[in-house]
């Protein structure tokens, strides 16, 4: 199983953190700390994988965003980066050729994504299209209350 | 009511937003901070209202600086309040919040409960969603046990939404309330033939983690997972079972045979990366069984592997790798035949690939490939830029040099320098491995030691360059070694003054304590063995000027601060004051200090220390002091990040637990004193200078910055020996082939005219020189230390393991002539391809040599059986480096049994001659099943002579067989000793047995039958034994022994080779040598005493020999005679 996913920038700011374990502020602050050296400190063209004490660190950069997911030893390295692309394609899908920009000024949407994709550290929907469409129902339910919130306001 | 809503939704409008939080922060890159925590004022005050939208507002703010690094512990109360929203918008925030910043301590998770259960039956599915989402990270024991039944409830809700969440959360609920997994299980079943897919991947996924935990429970699932696999087009599920797949077979062979198929169509169909990587990974895993159709995907996968691993892309490289290094540790020569391609990953620009190939390499290595291989590395050493992956580079030399007690080291000297070359490396981590290595090289290889001797001599004379810069050089500990060496071998120094000098420099004080104390202690050995040198001169002034030296530099040791140092230099400076005291009267003190160092320090078994017996009246495990308090243990252990198990280191790291314990006790001891009125506290200064003044690295010293590579003058090149060894093998061939065209000729003109030798096989190469690797047992009590240093050494000295007997024929060199007529043999008695022999030749990079006649025996037997036994044929595995034809090889069958004997004297230790044991002979035999079928139900069983009998448990027939208690799966050896009573040693004995097998093909399985010979040699009965020249020249004195003598013609090779082969094939060893002349002796396991005097001149070489047995004498040279006849 995954345990977690960072997604950092190339300064090393992080952007996006998911753990699907529970764990402490200070572990998390050391893995964070950890994975943004070591990723950072890659050259380019070597492959994507690491061995970080038991687990293996699969990382890969889409333009200034590395995306770096922690996954049990005996994960499947390719499918951990088939995971991650898939997750950018659901954010592209979603804000439309998507930049850091979106990521971090709609970060509570990234963090519903990844929640409608992944789950527990397990793959919770390999469809894109049932993703897409349980994000599109939740956000219709969202805007709804927002509208009946200003039905409230006017009304009441 | 209106007014305070309006006044509400005012007073939003000029809060900020997670944008305008965002945006702001951005803005303010220079203050941040202050920035940051005048908005965290501001979220205090938005938490205070009772509007909930602005809760929901500060919540997101905050978890957003959450992930800045900020602590929000404080707000868990807030955040709860906002999951509790009836909106929708709101508890998504909540529950967001919750997942990030919760975990299994906060205390307010226990108010959760009711809230959650509540979310999780709402009417809403996607409220139930986001619940189950929350609650997956977050999921506390209580929770779980809470919950645990609402959630699987929810496995059978109406919609796949949230069916799915519910089985993927209780994989979560499973492991921190393992209770609810018997109930849960028959329903989380049920899901994998779920009409959903996604809710049938779900469960899949939490088996698959169920069942990488504890396989066995799983077994019984495999058939659905099978009907899952072969209809599953989806490629993510796919992957899971194949994965699943992979924890079961190993507990179930059956299953392994059922997937081949499957997954052999997989392998050849996708085109998806990830699954081909996954289905060769599974075939791996299940290799344990040996069947036929496993060797054939077997041969897929590592083709496959190698396809990855030429890839230019640098993931599926890395892959290939990781998994070829699973097959090595199954099937190492289908491995072995990638060298190329793995050495050529070493010059990969990525160093987690460069990482993974030497890790291969480690399996990889032969006699016949090491020094090529090592000789790479130490290029990549120079190269290598970052210092981690230089000493992991380091590390990985010496253990591939060193792996199986130096299997694979053909030339010592080559390995010494290569040592010697390391230690140029600057700033290594790894000085105490070379240390270490350089030790045990020098104390078990006896040959070497010369030669070790005089490369420690020029390392303590260059020390100066090794220790430039120490403070961050762990490189001084190999002068630990180097004096150590130097001292106690003193007697092989070419200019034991000049070394004397070098170890008493003023710069040696800088050093580190422990390496000092050995300088000091080292110095007088050396001192002692100068005073032997210079006593024979007539001239006393040389001694006296020693002396003098000694005496003026000791001093400087004696004011080291280091307790160890200077108790022993003090105690040499007063004895080497009276020695010169002595010397001012011309009395010889020469052989008095050196019986201060007398006598040999011998390797010691790691079971010796089992033979000692334990004095009556002692309990080594009682305590002798109080056992220590409870406190103690406690703080040990500390948590792993993760609740895994963590990974074992392979070396214990004595130190850093050291460290931690004086920091803990250090700790403990300043809490004790700050709680202790009457203790005056240390001024802060002074408590530093505590802290630091362990370490010795503290003291300064001005470093010295090489930019360029060390070359110390006269220390040897390890390429040179390369590049001898490769002319040394290359004219050992010219030879062998030249004897072959003869003996070709000999026998048949018009057979096998292109039978070359082929690619050099394992078994042609031989040790550069003689190495008297000691394998004795060692005596059991009473060990020779020559003084307390080097008592001291063995503690620090790794284990030294005992060789079995067997792999001490293993480093024996095969003379060039037994191989010869084997060869010959072969081609003329069964025409084959070149090729093919050169790969059943390659198909045992293992095989045993052991000198004599016997094995010639052994080899013709070979060829009969080769004869005999004919097995339905399966396909070979491809022969090296024929990669392309690899599946069409379909030629005969073979069933070969390497079959090799060495009768050897057991308890080679004992040498007080005990009857008892001087009648046993154990011999090892050695099974490689070189067939492709499975052998089992051996039965070994020989015909006893009256004077040799095999030794059978009680109860049985003296015509019973002994059955070998393993079974052999194709390719594989293994070794079996049997016993045997011998009675009189004096003659040879050939023994006819017999072995009896079962060959178990797939579909058949037929009894076998081998006849074979054991040959013992009389030479098998002798033991190497040291003897002192006195003793030797009292033991011929004595008169008690008859004398014979041989003369050997046309012997062309220099003396110390003569005696070298003398001492490795007829277990002598040389007892004094003058010119070229030189006494030997020898003892047999019954105490015989056997004397050479062997004299050479020109060609001829003449043996003369006493024994006090002159038969046994007699048929001993008869077998020297034989070694060298054949040369």
């Amino acid at each position: 199983m995954m345990r977690f996913m960072l997604l950092f920038s190339r300064q090393g700011k992080l952007r996006l953190q998911k753990w699907f374990t529970s764990m402490s502020e200070r572990e998390k602050k050391k893995i964070i700390r950890d994975m943004t050296t070591m990723v950072l400190a890659r050259q380019p063209r070597s492959c994507n994988f690491m061995q970080w004490k038991d687990l293996k660190i699969v990382y890969k950069r889409y333009a200034s965003l590395y995306f770096c997911l922690g996954v049990e030893s005996q994960e499947n390295e390719l499918l951990a980066l088939e995971i991650i692309h898939r997750y950018v394609e659901l954010l592209d899908k979603y804000f439309g050729n998507v930049c850091e920009l979106d990521i971090i000024f709609n970060f509570e949407k990234a963090y519903f994504i990844l929640d409608e994709f992944l789950m527990g550290g397990e793959i919770q929907e390999t469809s894109k299209q049932i993703v897409n469409r349980s994000i599109e129902a939740s956000d219709m339910l969202q805007e709804d209350d927002i509208s009946e919130w200003y039905e409230v306001e006017l009304f009441g | 009511m209106a007014l305070k809503i309006v006044k509400g939704s005012i007073d939003r409008m000029f809060d900020k937003n997670l944008q305008d939080l965002v945006r702001g922060i951005r803005n303010h890159k220079e203050d941040e901070a202050k920035y940051i925590s005048t908005c965290i004022d501001e979220i205090k005050q938005e938490l205070k209202q009772d509007n909930i939208a602005v809760k929901a507002n500060a919540v997101c703010k905050l978890t957003y600086l959450q992930m800045l690094g900020y602590d929000v512990s404080w707000a868990a109360f807030n955040i709860v309040e906002v999951m509790s929203s009836s909106k929708f918008t709101y508890k998504r925030i909540g529950y967001l919040a919750a997942s990030q910043c919760f975990h299994e301590n906060t205390d307010v998770i226990m108010l959760t409960t009711n809230q959650i259960r509540k979310d999780l039956s709402s009417p809403n599915q996607y409220d139930t969603g986001v619940a189950l989402t929350g609650l997956s990270c977050f999921v506390t024991p209580d929770l779980a046990r809470d919950l645990a039944n609402d959630i699987m409830t929810l496995m059978s809700h109406t919609k796949p939404y949230i069916r799915k969440k519910a089985v993927l959360i209780m994989y979560k609920v499973f492991l921190k309330y393992p209770e609810s997994l018997r109930p849960a299980f028959p329903r989380l079943k049920e899901k994998l033939e779920d009409p959903d897919p996604g809710v049938q991947s779900a469960a899949v996924n939490v088996i698959c983690e169920l069942a990488r935990r504890n396989p066995k429970n799983y077994l019984s699932l495999a058939p659905l997972f099978f009907k899952l696999m072969t209809s599953s087009t989806n490629n993510w599920v796919l992957i899971k079972i194949i994965k699943l797949f992979g924890a079961l077979t190993p507990l179930e062979p059956r299953l392994g045979k059922k997937l081949i198929e499957p997954l052999t169509n997989l392998i050849h169909s996708t085109s998806a990366m990830s699954l081909l990587y996954e289905c060769v990974n599974t075939v791996i895993a299940g290799q344990y069984s040996c069947s036929v159709g496993h060797i054939k995907s077997h041969l897929l996968c590592v083709q496959k592997l190698r396809i990855l691993i030429e890839d230019s892309d640098q993931n599926l490289k890395y892959l290939g790798l990781l998994a070829m290094s699973k097959i090595l540790k199954t099937h190492p020569k289908s491995v072995q035949s990638h060298k190329d391609l793995i050495l050529q990953c070493l010059d990969d620009k990525d160093e987690s690939i460069r990482l993974r190939a030497l890790d291969l390499l480690y399996g990889m290595v032969s006699k016949k490939n090491l020094m090529e291989i090592v000789k790479k590395l130490m290029i990549h050493v120079d190269k290598a830029e970052g210092t981690t992956y230089r000493d992991e580079l380091l590390t990985k030399i010496i253990d591939i040099c060193s792996q199986s007690n130096y299997q694979y080291i053909t030339n010592f000297e080559w390995y010494i320098s290569i040592l010697v070359e390391l230690t140029r490396l600057e700033g290594t981590r790894h000085g105490h491995l070379i240390a270490s290595q350089m030790l045990d090289v020098a104390i078990r290889v006896k040959a070497i030691r010369v030669f070790a001797v005089a490369q420690m001599a020029t390392l303590l004379d260059n020390a100066h360059l090794l220790t430039g810069n120490m403070q961050r050089n762990g490189i001084c500990e190999v002068l630990y070694a180097a004096a150590w060496i130097c001292g106690e071998f003193s007697e092989h120094l070419e200019n034991p003054v000049q070394t004397l000098e070098a170890m008493l420099r003023p710069k040696v004080a800088t050093l580190p304590g422990h390496i000092q104390a050995v300088y000091v202690q080292n110095a007088a050995k050396l001192f002692a063995t100068i005073l032997k040198n210079q006593e024979g001169n007539t001239d006393s002034t040389a001694a006296q000027e020693t002396s003098q030296m000694m005496i003026d530099r000791l001093p400087l040791f004696v004011q080291s601060a280091n307790l160890e140092v200077q108790e022993r230099a003090s105690c040499i400076l007063q004895l080497v004051k009276y020695i010169q005291k002595l010397q001012q009267k011309d009395v010889e003190v020469a052989e008095e200090v050196s019986a201060l160092f007398a006598g040999e320090l011998n390797p010691v078994a790691p079971k010796a220390q089992k033979k000692v017996p334990v004095p009556e009246g002692l309990d080594l495990d009682a305590w002798i002091n109080e056992p220590p308090s409870e406190s103690e243990s406690e703080d040990e252990q500390p948590k792993a990040i993760f609740t895994k198990e963590e990974p074992k280191h392979s070396r214990p790291r004595h130190t850093e637990v050291d460290e931690k314990e004086l920091a803990r006790r250090r700790e403990a001891r300043k809490q004790e004193q700050a709680n202790n009125p009457f203790y005056i506290k240390a001024s802060p200064s002074s408590q530093k200078v505590y802290q630091e003044a362990p370490g010795v690295e503290h003291i300064p010293v001005v470093q010295i910055d090489l930019s360029v590579p060390l070359k110390v003058p006269g220390l040897p090149m390890s390429d040179q020996y390369v590049k001898l060894e490769e002319e040394r093998r290359q004219k050992e061939r010219a030879e062998k082939k030249k004897k072959e065209k003869k003996k070709r000729k000999e026998k048949r003109s018009g057979r096998g005219k292109k039978h070359d030798s082929g690619p050099e096989s394992e078994e042609d190469i031989t040790p550069a020189h003689v190495v008297d690797i000691v394998t004795e047992e060692m005596p059991e009590v009473g060990m020779h230390l020559s003084d307390d240093v080097a008592q001291e050494d063995q503690n620090h000295l790794p284990v030294r393991v005992k060789i079995c007997i067997c792999m001490f024929c293993l480093c024996r060199p095969l003379a060039d002539s037994e191989k010869l007529p084997v060869r010959s043999h072969r081609a003329a008695g069964a025409p084959k391809s070149s090729a093919e022999d050169g790969e059943a030749e390659n198909a045992t990079p293992q095989e045993p040599k052991k000198k004599s006649s016997k094995e010639k025996r052994d080899k013709k037997k070979d060829k009969e059986r080769d004869r005999k036994v004919r097995l339905r044929c399966w396909k070979h595995f491809p022969p090296s480096g024929h990669k392309s034809d690899s599946r069409s090889t379909q030629s005969e069958g073979r069933t070969v049994v390497t079959f090799l004997v060495f009768p050897l004297p057991r308890k080679v230790c004992d040498i007080q001659g005990n009857l008892q044991d001087g009648s046993q002979v154990v011999v090892s035999v050695i099974f490689e099943n070189k067939s492709d079928s499975f052998l089992k139900s051996m039965e070994f069983n020989v015909l006893d002579s009256l004077n040799s009998k095999l030794q059978r448990p009680e109860g049985s027939g003296p015509h019973d067989g002994l059955t070998v208690p393993f079974q052999l799966p194709p390719g594989v050896s293994n070794e079996a000793r049997f016993v045997f009573t011998v009675q009189s040693i004096v003659m040879p004995q050939k023994l006819k047995g017999t072995l009896t097998f079962i060959v178990k093909n797939e579909d058949s399985s037929t009894h076998e039958k081998l006849d074979f010979k054991l040959h013992f040699t009389c030479t098998s009965y002798l033991i190497t034994t040291p003897c002192y020249s006195d003793a030797f020249a009292k033991l011929l004195e004595s008169g008690d022994l008859k004398s014979s003598s041989v003369r050997l013609e046309g012997v062309n090779m220099p003396f110390h080779h003569l005696l070298a082969r003398i001492c490795f094939h007829h277990h002598f060893s040389v007892v004094e040598r003058i010119d070229s002349c030189a006494s030997m002796y020898s003892r047999s396991i019954q105490g015989h005493h056997v004397c050479l005097l062997v004299k050479t001149s020109g060609q001829t070489v003449s043996i003369d020999a006493k024994c006090d047995e002159p038969t046994l004498l007699g048929n001993v040279l008869d077998e020297i005679k034989q070694t060298f006849s054949q040369c």
